[in-house]
């Protein structure tokens, strides 16, 4: 088997091009799907037509004074302003594709925030192109939201310090004069003394009781209303729990894809193929008369090309692990994924070269095969009806692609199921798909 | 009284009653043979006759459907009618190749013996891809001559050979003959079965219509007396083939 593993190295060397092809085409389309998958621009291009006159971008609040141009460079760290400097300025930006969209903020909504009565309105100008829209619309409306919030929370911490001011007494400033507040507790102190000096049955003491009574409703309530403004602020907030599946950053599960379609096209490709040759150069019938078993030389072909494809995507990972923040910590299981998935693609590839037998078929098989299994097992749940998605799991099921992306996922972003159970996954396909080899080559030569 | 014959050493292959089908088509018919010690079995007939059935099925590459074949798989050296040889490898890389997975004792020795005996010296480090058919040929048949088998089986061996290479061939071959090997060999060059063959096995639509010397086959045929070509072409056409 030693003798064979060399020579298949040596007949590769002399195939520059083939190899190239090999290694080129699968890296090729990688990089493809991960462009596909990853996500659209970081930020993007968003015209930005800013009305409100300079100098008038504070809203007053109460006591507080809040910047409009705080919430606005927040929102310019997730797109790419494009400023321009009129409403139609900013429609030729969008229609020419210069921006995605564009944003109005208008002249009067520093005046209607700080009203308090009005909310403020911005505008959004979009392009019919759907998927830009949803995109667009998403990061702006998201940027929003978060600018509402912030927002709302200043407004709450305006309320807070207005009902503490009542309950607490203190200082509050009026057009620059420092105005002595004494406080709904003070005055309970206040009046509670007043009545203990006060004779029983005397008549100011029934006037002055109703007083206290007020006073202390009043303290009580207030209290429950700090904990009801701090609500009010944020009324419901998200607690995500994942069940199945992914919770993955999109470009690192394009690494995840990337990498096994790789790793899938060189072990099929070349285990299929380089054991369609040894039909092919007549040397099948000579190997397995007492040279080698037919065992041993499928174990050769999974050995060469699941240990080439094995070699060529960990360094395409450790390649792209140097621009893309990977877990390096997790070396280990990135390995046992990638080597236990070429286990696998490597068993699938010597069962299509069995089965296909010449090597132009055997690497059209493999193409013809490989290709929608890939993208087969990358359809959402939820895409299809549910009936079509079921079959679409067991079809993605019996091919090493899915438990293979999986396996590897796992290995680099911690998703569920986790490594071990995908590369047991695996282990199954290789067994399966080995068997189906060995029961072709019966009629192979 | 008892007729005494003289000792002889066990056939080293034998076949009984070989049957081979392709679906409907029946590529061999109820064929036995047994090949002694030294000796060199010629096979001929027509194309489609089933020579290199036989021979694939004596090698063990390929199943007889009824009948048995006595041997020993390892003790045979199979030069097949296609070349066997990667077309990437050079011709010396072929034949360290196949006599390292032949577990010759000393491989590198085996390979200057053949690449000597072939006269392929000067292309030893010529890819096979780039040599021309005959000498494809020539690497194909010192492949199945690497680990000096005690049984050799050649199917056309001398096609695409020139003629001083097939004169080559045979002074090969009749060396090994004297040296204890049993050689089966087919052949179009009938010539050459009267030449170098010991006995002639004659296959027409897998039935085996004759064995014997080839004087034997020369005397079923006297009114074909100029040659022993005559003679194969007029016993096949008076059996209707
Ligand atoms: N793999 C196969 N599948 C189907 N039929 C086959 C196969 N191999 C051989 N045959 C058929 O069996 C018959 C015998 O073929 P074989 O190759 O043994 O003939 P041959 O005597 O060697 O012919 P030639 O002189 O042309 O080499 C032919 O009719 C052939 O078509
Ligand atoms: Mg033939």
């Amino acid at each position: 088997m030693r003798w064979l593993l060399v020579k298949d190295v040596q007949i590769l060397r002399r195939s520059p091009l083939l190899v190239s092809l090999l290694v080129l085409y699968p890296v090729a389309i990688a990089l493809l799907i991960g462009l596909a998958l990853s996500r659209g621009p970081e930020r993007p291009r968003v015209a930005f037509l800013n009305q409100v006159p300079p100098g008038q971008s504070t809203i007053s609040l109460g006591n507080e004074n809040i910047n409009a141009a705080k919430y606005a460079s927040q929102l310019f760290q997730s797109i790419q302003p494009v400023r321009v400097r009129s409403r139609q300025e900013a429609i030729d930006a969008v229609n020419s594709g210069r921006a995605l969209a564009a944003l109005i903020i208008p002249s009067d909504i520093t005046r209607k925030l700080s009203s308090g009565l009005e909310p403020g309105e911005v505008e959004v100008v979009y392009n019919g192109d759907a998927v830009k829209q949803s995109f667009v619309e998403s990061t702006i409306s998201s940027k929003l939201a978060d600018a509402n919030a912030a927002l709302a929370d200043k407004l709450k911490q305006v309320g807070l310090q207005d009902v503490d001011l009542l309950l607490n007494g203190g200082t509050f400033d009026l057009f620059g004069r420092s105005v002595p507040i004494l406080g709904l507790r003070a005055t309970r102190t206040i009046i509670a003394a007043e009545l203990a000096r006060l004779k029983p049955g005397s008549p100011e003491r029934g006037a002055l009781g109703r007083v206290d009574r007020f006073a202390r409703l009043a303290v009580n309530n207030l209290d429950l209303s700090k904990q009801a403004l701090a609500t009010i602020s944020q009324p419901v907030t998200v607690k995500r729990t994942l069940l199945h599946g992914r919770r993955t950053p999109l470009d690192a599960f394009a690494v995840a894809v990337a990498v096994t379609v790789s790793l899938m096209f060189v072990c099929v490709l070349l285990g299929a193929g380089m054991l369609a040759l040894e039909r092919e150069e007549n040397a099948f019938a000579r190997l397995v008369r007492g040279l080698v078993s037919r065992e041993s030389l499928l174990a050769e072909k999974v050995c060469l090309s699941g240990g080439c494809a094995f070699a060529a995507s960990l360094l395409m990972l450790v390649g792209i692990g140097a621009f893309v923040g990977l877990n390096w910590g997790r070396f280990g299981l990135w390995v046992a994924a990638l080597a236990v998935g070429a286990l696998a693609f490597a068993a699938l590839g010597v069962a299509i070269g069995a089965l296909a037998r010449e090597v132009r078929a055997a690497s059209l098989l493999g193409l013809l095969l490989t290709l929608p299994l890939a993208f087969l097992a990358l359809v959402p749940s939820g895409a299809v009806a549910v009936g079509v998605y079921d079959a679409i799991r067991v079809i993605s099921a019996l091919f090493p692609f899915k438990p293979a992306l999986q396996a590897l996922d796992a290995a680099l972003n911690d998703t569920r199921p986790g490594v071990g159970i995908s590369l047991l996954h695996l282990a199954g396909l290789a067994v399966a798909f080995g068997t189906i080899a060995r029961l072709s080559l019966r009629r192979f030569a | 009284m008892a007729v005494s014959t003289p000792p002889r050493a066990p056939a080293p292959l034998a076949a009984h009653h070989l049957t081979k089908r392709f679906g409907q088509r029946v590529a061999l018919s109820d064929v036995s043979l047994d090949v002694r010690v030294g000796e060199r079995l010629a096979v001929i007939g027509p194309n489609g006759a089933g020579k290199t059935t036989l021979l694939a099925i004596l090698a063990g590459v390929l199943a007889a459907d009824e009948g048995s074949v006595s041997r020993e798989t390892r003790a045979l050296g199979w030069v097949p009618q296609q070349p066997a040889v990667y077309s990437k490898l050079s011709v010396a890389e072929n034949l360290r190749l196949f006599a390292r997975l032949e577990r010759v004792a000393d491989p590198e020795a085996a390979v200057g013996r053949m690449l000597e005996q072939t006269g392929l010296r000067e292309r030893a480090d010529d890819e096979l891809g780039r040599l021309s058919g005959g000498n494809r040929q020539r690497v194909n048949i010192a492949i199945g001559l690497l680990a000096d088998p005690p049984v050799l089986l050649l199917d056309e061996p001398s096609s695409a050979l020139d003629p001083r290479q097939r004169e080559r061939l045979w002074e090969l071959i009749e060396g090994q003959a004297s040296a204890g090997t049993s050689i089966v060999f087919s052949t179009h060059i009938v010539g050459e079965a009267e030449r170098y063959g010991d006995r002639v096995l004659v296959l027409a639509d897998g039935e085996l219509v004759f064995t014997g010397t080839p004087e034997d086959l020369h005397a079923q045929e006297p009114a074909a007396a100029r040659d022993f070509e005559a003679a194969f072409v007029a016993f096949l056409r008076a059996r209707g083939h």
